[in-house]
């Protein structure tokens, strides 16, 4: 599987998101910049947590209008894989990739801990190798990750297995609706989360349950 | 020309015999821009003018040292090539004026000390110290304060993993915010500040220059009234997004070999970066304000020299290399301009609109500042409550279960959720355990960081209190498994021209110099902050010691952590049950006296060299170091971590319950593995003479069982441990104690 990760002014979780493709694939993931307007040849496209261009007008605005995002839709829209984490799931949704908004946290407070997650849907390219309702632990660690959409959209998204990832209950940290923590689109060929998986790949690092979802991907692209 | 009246002099902090010093220097009256600048770099805060002088007394070197105090942050070598570089700074004053901004500057301001030399920094740490619960000011600072770290820290993606929260109502006018910056950088690639060489481009990289906190370096050196909220203005606003860019361009000219010095703007602006910058190089430099990247309109000559707008850098580059240079910082969509030269007048020039606006030798803003050996009146030190006293018989058990949930020694989860702990992905070890543990990026290495100090220690005993802080540094980095290298130093205490005040920071000085001396724990860099007073009401003496350490495997590291049942518990160093300035004492009855702990060195030392040894050689992983509260506390908090009771006894010795469990006796390790391992351990602990004893084991029960004493369910424990602080920040808490 051949990757890239895309780097915004102040991504500042794309070298994690790197460290953790190299490890999981063997390859060094391409680096690419916002201002290119074309990507390299790769499977996956990892859009990174951080804080594009410092949050202003709202997290992910800026970035959704930036020059590799074309690039990136066009990506997507060939059938190519995009994986949004934390700023990336942001980006994702101001790019309208993902129907839905992320929202100030219900506690106004930055969250950072580990959280337990629900997997609620195994049918694709992200998390084939997990069980349907495997419970995992992600850390999230953001300020604005409160999903939001209207109830016709969340109730097509849930009718369509669009959900993937869902707070454990009690465990919800932004009062996201109906618990939801990452969707696919359409084509489930885009997944956008606020957990990051990339922080546990590694055992000295609180655990390795984001493993799987790199095992599924590389499975399912390679 | 404005003329030099006495109260102009006045109201910039200046002195009349300091002014009729700047007369003799200058051989002339000084314009309104040198004044200002002699104001700012004669400032307590940029000449350490009444702290030098015993400063210099401290150790500073090892053969791991790279480079000491006296750049923007201390340097060691790490092996392989490596460097660790780091700072401890404090944002006292300004983060009470405004605390979110203050705090967020402080944050930025020592990452950029650490970045500046070349190094990306990997972990953040700060020691904060706020008034009472129950004064009207503590709620809104302490969320402040907070949200600021976590809001500058998280955005620029680097870990915040840890440090100290207390409350006291000696810093009910003068909170603390000491803020450490922990880097990395390879050895062979350390940036100095020395403008060395003649003709050489100034350039100024960063954000543009704004009229915010003029004189915030005068500002910070000055006590505070009742009118310092009219002091806001001086208070600097911080764009993260901006220093994100910087850090990123920064580190990308750093690749090439462009840059001669390089310095950032902190205190005192473009004033104290080119000062400090040709004195180091023994250069001088001349600056044109016209090139000043400028966020406003019409600015003069003073506000830009004394401006201490964020986010900005001044470097001296080779010849030639600017355009290379400006594109790299172009593409960060920074600011980049040339803005002056070096020259070999060793004297600072500035001009502005086709004036000369300053003209001054650079020395008389460094070597010949004002240096101060002020008197000082040394106090009595606190006697009482040493060798186990006699209280009042008390349930243990009720009183271990007020401690955890007292203000000071509950769960800080409240606060360290709100950082980003794990950014970075190589923390290994988070808040709430004795030190945090950051991997070195791609190795097994690991760096471990703590912040101490006990201020109730120190105004009992200066001395004794600032050797405590430094050996706790030690023991905690020694507890989680690693080796301690070095120290910053973050000095804050009140007005040094009292004499009272003057002997704490001259005792805290000598006793932080005996303990590194003996630890081997030379003092890298470090930060004075002084007059923290408030109408005459000075603090509790706080010398922070920022320590950091290194392990060479951390799959072995240590953590707190009770892993399983059956383990034996084994208790390390001698238990005389002192009492005197203890949290017992203060929490359970009402009581802050008594005797500062004595440290015997020697016995840290022998202690804590033991200990790490069972660490590196994979024999137990689960250690503690026994500070506030006392070994029950510490029991507890191994028991709550890992979810795993403990029965304990007082193992036979003769010293009574209450001063056994929740004395303060220093180099103590509480260390947990299985009986057989225990065993042995006992047998090489008699061999080398250590004091030691088996008080009990890990139980199936979920409970902390006291011999004699009964028991107490650890999810009560934990309650009351976890619920103080969300429960306080909410509102729920009434505003008394």
């Amino acid at each position: 599987m051949k990757s890239a990760v895309i780097v915004f002014p102040a991504s500042n979780c794309d070298r994690d998101a790197a460290t953790a493709l190299e490890q999981m694939t063997g390859k060094a993931a391409h680096m690419v910049w916002h201002q290119d307007s074309e990507l390299p040849d790769v499977d996956l496209v990892v859009l990174p947590g951080g804080f594009s261009y410092g949050d202003y007008l709202r997290c992910g605005a800026m970035a959704s209008q930036s020059a590799v995002m074309r690039a990136v839709r066009a990506h997507a829209d060939k059938g190519g894989a995009v994986l949004g984490i934390c700023n990336g799931f942001q980006v994702l949704t101001e790019t309208h990739l993902l129907p839905g908004a992320l929202m100030r946290n219900a506690g106004l407070k930055f969250v950072c801990r580990p959280v337990s997650l629900e997997v609620d849907e195994t049918q694709s390219a992200f998390t084939r190798k997990y069980s349907k309702g495997e419970q995992v632990s992600f850390p999230v660690a953001h300020g604005e990750g409160n999903y939001y959409a209207d109830d016709e959209t969340l109730n097509r998204i849930e009718g369509e297995g669009r959900v993937v990832f869902r707070y454990a209950a009690g465990d919800n940290p932004n009062g996201s609706a109906r618990n939801i923590a990452g969707i696919l689109n359409e084509k489930r060929n885009v997944l956008g989360l606020m957990p990051h998986p990339e922080r546990v790949v590694d055992p000295l690092l609180g655990g390795t349950d984001g493993r799987k979802m790199f095992e599924s991907l590389i499975e399912t692209l390679s | 020309m404005t003329a030099i009246t006495p109260a102009l002099v006045k109201e910039h902090g200046l002195s009349e015999d300091e002014y009729a010093r700047i007369l003799q220097l200058m051989n002339r009256e000084p314009t309104l821009v040198e004044l200002g600048i002699f104001s700012v770099m004669w400032s307590e805060h940029c000449s350490y003018k009444s702290t030098r002088v015993h400063l210099a007394k401290l150790p500073t070197k090892a053969s791991w040292v790279i480079q000491g105090p006296g750049e923007n942050a201390g340097v060691i070598d790490i092996g392989d090539g490596d460097a660790c570089i780091f700072k401890m700074e404090s944002h006292n004053h300004p983060s009470f004026i405004e605390p979110y901004q203050g705090a967020a500057t402080g944050v930025g301001g020592i990452m950029r000390d650490v970045f500046t030399m070349g190094a990306r920094p990997i972990a953040m740490m700060n020691a904060l110290r706020f008034g009472e619960p129950s004064h009207p000011k503590t709620r809104h600072l302490v969320s402040g304060v907070v949200s600021g770290i976590g809001g500058y820290g998280n955005c620029m993606g680097v870990p915040t993993v840890g440090g100290e929260v207390n409350f006291h109502k000696s810093y009910n006018g003068n909170i603390l915010v000491n803020a450490m910056c922990v880097g990395l950088a390879k050895a062979n690639k350390i940036f100095l500040s020395a403008a060395k060489g003649a003709g050489n481009p100034v350039v100024y990289v960063g954000s543009k220059t704004g009229r915010d906190g003029i004189h915030g370096a005068t500002m910070a050196s000055a006590e505070f009234d009742d009118a310092s909220e009219e002091k806001r203005p001086t208070v600097q606003v911080g764009d993260p997004f901006t220093e994100k860019l910087l850090l990123e361009a920064c580190l990308e000219l750093m690749a090439t070999d462009a840059i001669i010095a390089i310095q950032d703007m902190g205190a005192a602006g473009l004033t104290s970066s080119s000062a400090e910058m040709g004195d180091k190089g023994g250069s001088g430099i001349e600056l044109d304000l016209d090139k000043v990247p400028q966020r406003e309109a019409n600015m003069t000559a003073y506000e830009m020299m004394l401006s201490e707008s964020q986010e900005r850098m001044l470097a001296v580059l080779k010849p030639g290399r600017e355009a290379e240079a400006e594109r790299i910082f172009r593409k960060w969509e920074l600011d980049f301009a040339v803005i002056g030269i070096t020259t070999d007048t060793k004297r600072l020039v500035v001009k502005h609109k086709g004036r000369m606006e300053a003209d001054m030798p650079i020395t008389a803003l460094s070597d010949e500042a004002p240096k101060y050996s002020r008197p000082y009146a040394e106090q009595p030190v606190a006697v009482g409550f040493e060798n186990a006293p006699s209280l009042p018989k008390r349930d243990i058990l009720k009183s271990l279960k007020q401690i955890m949930g007292s203000p000071d020694m509950c769960s800080r989860r409240w606060v360290w959720e709100q950082y980003d702990t794990s950014v970075m992905a190589d923390t290994v070890q988070h808040p709430g355990g004795d030190a945090a543990v950051v991997r070195v990026h791609g190795t097994k290495k690991g760096l471990a960081i703590t912040t101490d100090v006990t201020p109730r220690y120190c105004l009992a005993n200066p001395f004794e209190g600032a050797k405590q802080a430094v050996a706790e540094a030690w023991r905690n980095i020694t507890a989680v498994g690693a080796r301690p290298l070095a120290v910053t130093d973050n000095l804050n205490y009140g007005n040094p021209q009292k004499p009272e005040i003057m002997a704490q920071i001259v005792r805290s000085i000598d006793g932080i110099g005996e303990a590194c001396r003996a630890l081997d724990f030379p003092v890298i860099g470090g930060n004075c902050s002084l007059y923290n007073e408030t109408n005459g009401e000075g603090i509790l003496p706080t010398p922070a010691i920022g320590g950091v350490g290194l392990m060479q495997d951390v799959a072995r590291m240590a953590t707190v952590a009770f892993r399983r049942v059956g383990d034996a518990v084994l208790l390390i160093g001698d238990t005389r049950g002192h009492l005197g300035q203890s949290i017992y004492l203060r929490e359970i009855e009402g009581r802050e006296e008594g005797a500062a702990p004595p440290v015997h060195l020697p016995s840290e030392k022998r202690n804590g060299d033991f200990v790490r040894k069972l660490i590196e050689g994979g024999r137990v992983t689960t250690v503690h170091d026994v500070s506030d509260g006392g070994l029950l506390v510490a029991l507890a908090e191994m028991a709550l971590a890992g979810d795993v009771g403990v029965d304990v006894g007082v193992a036979g010795t003769t010293v009574e319950t209450v001063p056994f469990f929740f004395g303060e006796d220093q180099a103590r390790y509480v260390v947990a593995a299985s009986a057989e391992e225990i065993d042995k351990i006992e047998g090489e602990l008699r061999t080398a003479n250590i004091v030691h004893a088996i008080i009990g084991k890990t139980i199936a029960s979920k409970v902390v069982r006291v011999e004699r004493e009964g028991e107490i369910a650890l999810s009560e424990l934990r309650a009351a441990h976890e619920g103080w602080f969300p429960r306080f920040m909410s509102e729920e808490l009434p505003l008394t104690n």
